[in-house]
């Protein structure tokens, strides 16, 4: 005797976290029953095998159906079908948008088009993330980035306002489309060691300073999504620090002046000068190429924080060399850019910091 | 011209996109009510249309008001091609009619549509201006209020029970007439449903009208069924009783349950006497005991069963002889009982009420449950009339069957009438006058029907019915010093001459009358019992293979065969409330389903240990080969096996009944009853453990005997019934005995399984052990399921089954999962005993609350917080840190109001303060691409879900926030995976009604003492 048909509806809906998080996670019906026995449920329970599997069934069924609504989340909540909880809508939509960190580092910065779309199998033998699950991240990502690609206002607070993500989520998610946008590489091998974390910390505070949002007066173009055309262009003014043998040796001894004694690596500190401010400096000055703008983080780590890790500064030496690097540009007479640099240093300070590690 | 229909059209939502070129829709609405229909503009290019339509203005009969939906449709509109439906709204305004209840119906209606399910929403106003005063009208009975709750609702009072209100309505079926051929199957569906809707309006209107006859002016515990009788047409029938009832002024409803003595004083003097005048009375002579063991309380004997009568045609003559026998025992039956007490009774037709609750003191004795059953003949209801009609005009005209009467003699009404008349002479078999938590139902395979109705044969208080004389209440004055709880069990029938022998002993509680040994009734448990531990649902399942046969002769095979199987299914019920331990069935209901080749038979009912009643012996198992060593270890075994679930059972539903020392019997005043009365609804035991034995010797009388294959296989299935895991309970009636703190936490489903039989050997004990395994087995399913909600009880667990195809078995539970909170048990039994004192001077709105009036004082505080709070708790611990804090704002724009729905008449810890209306949909769903909508268990699953979700819209528009009494009449599902096809058909209905919660309640009773009924729907209290 076979069960042809076999459905429980309840007036308020059913949600199982655990088998939730086993369809999010792209488990086939069966893995997930064999999961679900492992876990020991029936012992707890004195349920048996054919309970698990009709259970597990309905709750993929249910899921199913609020797949649909879930693309949409403030659909969910406005829908009549499934009388949910507000807190169980929540714990839906934050979960369904959750994604893994490796995953999401995989694709960081890559277009989100087609052709990413059918390397997913690779990434998922790669990441071990199940191909399903590995799609319906890259289909959240998708998704999120349609809808606000074209928005003015803050990313951040669009996504949130559209897709009804909690604060924190909502940020990685701004992140994602950042990256996503701008096309800035991450997969090289040498930045492998940078986690998603790191690399959101950095879109977030290029996002606040670096696009045209971010200057106050421009609430007719707030647009977080790209950097700030102008703002790159003004950058080529910066090459004078390097450029002008003078001004590049005053701002030297400006810093050294102030660190001697205070650096475990100053004599190294003083032989690099030069060539840390260089590597700096061409970074800003070159970003009007969009090849360039790609390789930010490339070009971060094998300018500057390679140098450096060779060297074994500590986070505390790069620190204060990095917050003197900048104040001495203030002192330099000849200089006039003074904001320009500001608004650029400030962001790749912060953004060097948080990159400077093993 | 009594009356006015205004609806406006406001918006709509989510609307699917119609024109694939542009993503979007052309959206209008066409608003129809009988033959007029309005226009609204269209609203181009947009999923989110507003209309924002002037008021839409139809001028009506009142008639045509209780007669038709209000029928919205939503359009695309398409210049070169015609107009594409989105899909409709019905929408009933009959709860718009009567004064008390909705004044405005506003809301967002799911649009429905038959092949594609809900396709977004709309947002209507409908209004209604009545002009004359309502009661003169003749054809309209506008005033009389409906409710399904199946007892007094919680917010009125019953002046007068007047008695038993039917009416039926038969029509062609649409989807068998010829135009269906080149119809579409969504005109064939949308036919359907509007035929049907406008019957169920004709219907409730002429019950109305019946209510208004009898000076009524409401229809209590009304159910109105739908038979689908393919070709020979469709039925649509009700029964109902008619009362007289009193709204219950907002102050003292509003008044939180205590014993505040204020109270009392607010009670009218009818609903609670002055003093004890109300109590059980007494009306059969002094009985002495002979016994037997057979089918006690149970009239309907194998016997009086039969009836070969199968509709018009020439084999009603061959069952006529047989048929005029059983008219004449019955007959007599009746002269016999002619001396009895209960003239009052006569002038009604059929005393019969299909309450299952009552005012204290209305039932005041209970003789056992009678049903009847009767095999017929379906044919084509042919009418010359019919055609015509049906093919020049826009709406079906509606044909009352009994118009015909004339014509053709043997009709659905005379069916039914025949059935009644043997039901009131079963209960009349019974020394009862009534019949009490009657219901009436059938089943159909191609054209055999089984026609069934069953109720409780009772003796009632005729204080409450109409025509209630001088003798019912002189009477009462003779034994008013009985004890409660116990007066109901006591036997109404005369002893030495008894309609079926059965095995009397004194009341356990009084000591003064007899009470039998089992006691099985169709109603719920009364509030006044006196009931020892916990109750538990109880289960015969049964199939019987049958040859497949044409007409008669299938007629004749499944008459032949019923009689089998009513004996089975009570000879399993037998067993099994003896392996609980316990003594009595609340509740019973059963189904005999008929199918192509087999019969099914499923009784459900909630076993209690009654304390007026003897405690119930054990079943001994007797071999008939003594002389076989093996074979008597064999039983012995079994014995050993059977006792030890009975020991296991007791302790399970702690079933510790106090011992009554024997030196009790005979002394006048027994002081037991005492103690007795304040152990009610507790569990421990008193100390005493000595055995009492009023049987003299023949407690153990229930022998099994052993004798073939068969009898071995009846009692394993005995002991492979699996009792719930613990935390659980379940049981069929409103409420669980012996559980009465209730938190607030309740989670109403519906689980649907159908299963394929293995064609091989059909034998009908792989049959039974199939079906068994299949009930098992979803009842296991739904504690699994439920787990998170321990400890917790399933109530008003209703089981359907039905066959659908020649191996199909579909299984429908409605059911409804309450939390209750374990420790508050042992702070209340103190309230308790003190409430259980008073509870001769209860008014009757609070009659089935007591598991919430209980609660009153201590749950206010600490449970409902609990309760609250779990669902929080039980949030994901990772991520619900932060995104708590978050989601809040994100969630507050949520418009969607929580609707909670119930099959009780009550929600746990909350006060219904306002009825709305009756809720009572019919649905067809129908797809073409099964197998892209998730096979058919996403087909039905997606549906019931959208079935929920329109029963839900439209109680919200109704300004409420739950329905009670909801019920799953119909579940018709058929499919055709071949032609990746299905079809189901739903029919459900309930009370729209507006509930506050309890710890709300005191603040809105501070704060403004005469309440306004606002709903009480904040997005925070949701049971998960």
């Amino acid at each position: 005797m076979t069960n042809e048909l076999d459905i429980f509806v309840g007036n308020t809906t059913l949600i199982d976290e655990d088998v939730y998080r086993l369809w999010l996670d792209g488990y086939s019906v069966s893995d997930a029953v064999g999961l679900r026995v492992r876990s020991g449920i029936l012992e707890q329970t004195g349920a048996t095998a054919g309970v698990l599997q009709s259970d597990t069934m309905d709750h993929y069924r249910t899921f199913h159906m609020l797949e649909r609504l879930l693309h949409t989340p403030p659909k969910l909540l406005h829908q009549l079908v499934f009388q949910i909880p507000p807190s169980r809508q929540a714990l839906l939509i934050e979960r369904y948008y959750a994604f893994d960190e490796a995953f999401v580092r995989e694709v960081l910065g890559k277009k989100l088009s087609k052709g990413t779309k059918k390397d997913l199998d690779n990434i998922s033998a790669k990441t071990g993330v199940t191909l399903k699950s590995c799609r319906r991240q890259f289909d959240n990502f998708k998704r999120v980035f349609k809808v606000v690609e074209e928005m003015r206002g803050s990313l951040a607070g669009n996504i949130q306002q559209h897709f009804l993500l909690s604060d924190r989520l909502a940020r990685d998610y701004a992140a994602v489309v950042f990256f996503a946008n701008n096309r800035f590489e991450t997969g090289k091998k040498k930045l492998q060691y940078l986690t998603f974390g790191d690399l959101a910390f950095c879109a977030e505070l290029m996002i606040q300073n670096w696009t045209p949002g971010a200057v106050a007066d421009s609430q007719l173009d707030d647009m977080d999504v790209d950097l700030d055309k102008e703002f790159l262009q003004d950058l080529k003014e910066l090459k004078v620090l390097v450029a002008d043998k003078d001004l590049l040796d005053l701002h030297k001894s400006l810093v050294c002046t102030a660190l001697r004694g205070k650096l475990s690596v100053f004599a190294e500190m003083e032989a690099n000068f030069k060539n840390l401010s260089r590597g700096l400096v061409n970074i800003a000055s070159k970003l009007t190429h969009t090849k360039d703008v790609r390789d930010l983080f490339v070009d971060l780590v094998e300018k500057f924080i390679e140098p450096c890790r060779s060297d074994r500064w500590p986070l505390n030496d790069v620190r204060l060399f990095l917050n003197q690097y900048s104040a001495s540009v203030h002192s330099l007479d000849g200089f006039r850019h003074q904001t320009l640099w500001d608004r650029y240093m400030v962001t790749l300070r912060s953004c060097l910091l948080r990159m400077y590690h093993d | 011209m009594p009356g006015k229909l205004k609806v406006k059209i406001v918006a709509g939502r989510h609307l699917p996109v119609m024109d694939r070129a542009s993503d979007l829709t052309d959206a209008f609405v066409e608003v129809k009510f009988g033959n007029t229909t309005f226009k609204t503009d269209v609203y181009h290019k947009s999923l989110n249309p507003q209309w924002n339509s002037e008021w839409f203005k139809f001028e009506v009969d009142d008639e045509d008001l209780q007669d038709e939906p209000l029928q919205i449709t939503v359009l695309d509109h398409d210049t070169y091609s015609a107009n594409d439906a989105i899909g409709k709204v019905y929408i009933d305004i009959d709860p718009l009619l009567y004064s008390e209840a909705a004044t405005v119906i506003s809301g967002w209606f799911p649009i429905y549509d038959t092949i594609h399910g809900i396709r977004g929403e709309i947002n209507v106003v409908v209004k209604v201006d009545l002009f004359n005063d309502l009661n003169r009208f003749r054809q309209s009975s506008c005033g009389v209020k409906f409710f399904c709750t199946t007892s007094i609702p919680k917010c009125y009072r019953a002046v007068i029970i007047h008695g038993f209100v039917e009416e039926l309505v038969v029509n062609e079926d649409p989807e068998y007439q010829w135009i269906d051929r080149i119809r579409t199957p969504r005109a064939s569906n949308e036919a359907r449903q509007r035929l049907i809707s406008l019957m169920s309006g004709e219907l409730q209107r002429k019950i109305g009208l019946k209510v208004l006859e009898m000076r009524g002016n409401a229809v209590v515990g009304y159910l109105q069924c739908f038979d689908l009788e393919g070709e020979s047409g469709l039925v649509v029938r009700a029964i109902g009783t008619a009362c007289t009832l009193d709204k219950l002024s907002s102050t003292a409803a509003f008044l939180p349950a205590c014993n505040s003595p204020s109270k009392e004083m607010k009670e009218s003097p009818l609903v609670h006497p002055p003093s004890h005048g109300c109590r059980s009375t007494h009306n059969s002579p002094i009985h002495t005991a002979t016994g037997s063991r057979l089918t006690q309380n149970f009239s309907v004997s194998v016997p009086t069963l039969i009836y070969t009568g199968m509709g018009s045609g020439s084999a009603g003559k061959e069952g006529g002889p047989f048929k005029a026998l059983l008219r004449q025992q019955t007959q007599s039956a009746l002269e016999q009982r002619g001396g009895s007490p209960h003239r009052f009774c006569r002038s009604r037709e059929f005393p019969f009420f299909t309450l299952t609750a009552f005012p204290p003191g209305f039932l005041v004795h209970v003789g056992g449950v009678v049903s009847a059953r009767s095999v017929k003949l379906l044919d084509r209801i042919h009418n010359p009339a019919f055609v015509g009609i049906m093919g020049n005009t826009r709406s079906y005209k509606l044909l009352d069957w009994n118009s015909f009467n004339s014509d053709e003699p043997e009709t659905r009404d005379a069916w039914w009438a025949e059935i009644r008349q043997e039901i009131k002479s079963h209960a009349k078999a019974l020394g009862c006058h009534a019949v009490v938590g009657y219901s009436e139902s059938t089943s159909i395979c191609e054209e055999v029907c089984i026609l069934s109705a069953s109720g409780t044969a009772a003796v009632l208080n005729p204080r409450f019915l109409q025509d209630g004389t001088v003798e019912g209440c002189l009477e009462q004055r003779l034994e008013e010093n009985l004890p409660a709880g116990c007066g109901f069990c006591h036997i109404p029938y005369d002893e030495l001459n008894m309609p079926f022998p059965a095995h009397l002993t004194y009341c356990y509680s009084c000591r003064k009358q007899k009470v039998p040994d089992v006691l099985f009734t169709t109603i719920d448990l009364p509030a006044d019992a006196t009931v020892i531990g916990k109750g538990c649902l109880i289960q015969a399942r049964l199939c019987r293979l049958k040859k497949k046969a044409q007409a008669e002769a299938n007629a004749t095979a499944i008459s032949n065969l019923l009689p089998f199987m009513e004996y089975e299914v009570h000879t399993q019920l037998m067993n099994k409330l003896k392996l609980k331990g316990m003594n009595a069935l609340f509740g019973l209901r059963i189904q005999i389903t008929v199918g192509e080749n087999m019969l099914m038979g499923l009784a459900s009912a909630t076993g209690v240990y009654l304390t007026a009643l003897p405690t119930p012996g054990g079943i001994q198992i007797a071999g008939k080969t003594p002389n076989d060593g093996s074979y008597e270890q064999h039983i012995s075994h079994m014995q050993k096996k059977i006792n030890d679930t009975i020991a296991k059972n007791k302790e399970l539903y702690e079933i510790n009944p106090p011992e009554i020392p024997e030196e009790i019997i005979g002394s006048p005043i027994p002081e037991p009853r005492q103690r007795s009365r304040l152990l009610r609804s507790q569990s421990e035991s008193s100390d005493e453990v000595i055995e009492l034995d009023l049987s003299h010797g023949k407690k153990d009388a229930f022998v099994l005997e052993i004798d073939d294959t068969d009898a071995m296989e009846d009692v394993h299935s005995l002991l492979t019934d699996v009792p719930p895991p613990s935390g659980f309970y379940s049981c069929n009636t409103e409420i669980m005995p012996g559980i009465n703190n209730w938190t607030s936490e309740i989670q109403m489903f519906t689980s649907v399984r159908v299963s394929r039989l293995s064609n091989i050997n059909l034998t009908n004990q792989t049959l039974n052990k199939n079906f068994n395994d299949l009930c098992e087995n979803l009842l296991k399913s739904l504690y699994f399921k439920l787990r998170s909600m321990i400890p917790c009880c399933l109530c008003h667990v209703n089981f359907t089954v039905s066959l659908p195809e020649d191996e199909l078995i579909q299984v429908t539970v409605t059911a409804v999962a309450i939390t209750f909170d374990k420790h508050q048990a042992v702070q209340t039994t103190k309230t308790q005993v003190e409430k259980s004192s008073q509870r001769a001077s209860i008014d009757n709105e609070e009659l089935l609350q007591f598991p919430l009036e209980l609660c009153t004082d201590t749950l206010a505080s600490h449970p409902f917080s609990s309760a609250k709070a779990m669902p929080v708790e039980k949030a994901s611990p990772l991520t619900e840190g932060h995104f708590r804090q978050r989601s809040a704002p994100a969630c507050a724009n949520s418009t969607v109001g929580v609707v909670k729905m119930t099959p009780l008449s009550f929600i746990p810890g909350a006060k219904i303060t306002k009825y709305l209306g009756i809720i009572n949909m019919f649905f067809i769903r129908e797809t073409t691409s099964l197998r892209e909508e998730g096979g058919v268990s996403g087909f039905l699953h997606a549906f019931i879900a959208e079935v929920f979700a329109m029963v839900r819209a439209h109680v919200a528009a109704l300004g409420g926030n739950a329905v009670v009494s909801y019920i799953m009449k119909q579940c018709v599902f058929m499919e055709n995976p071949n032609k990746n096809q299905a079809q189901c058909l739903i029919n459900v209905s309930g009370d729209a009604v507006i509930f506050v919660r309890e710890s709300e309640l005191e603040i809105i009773s501070t704060q403004q003492p005469i309440a306004s009924c606002q709903p009480a729907c904040s997005g925070g209290e949701i049971a998960t």
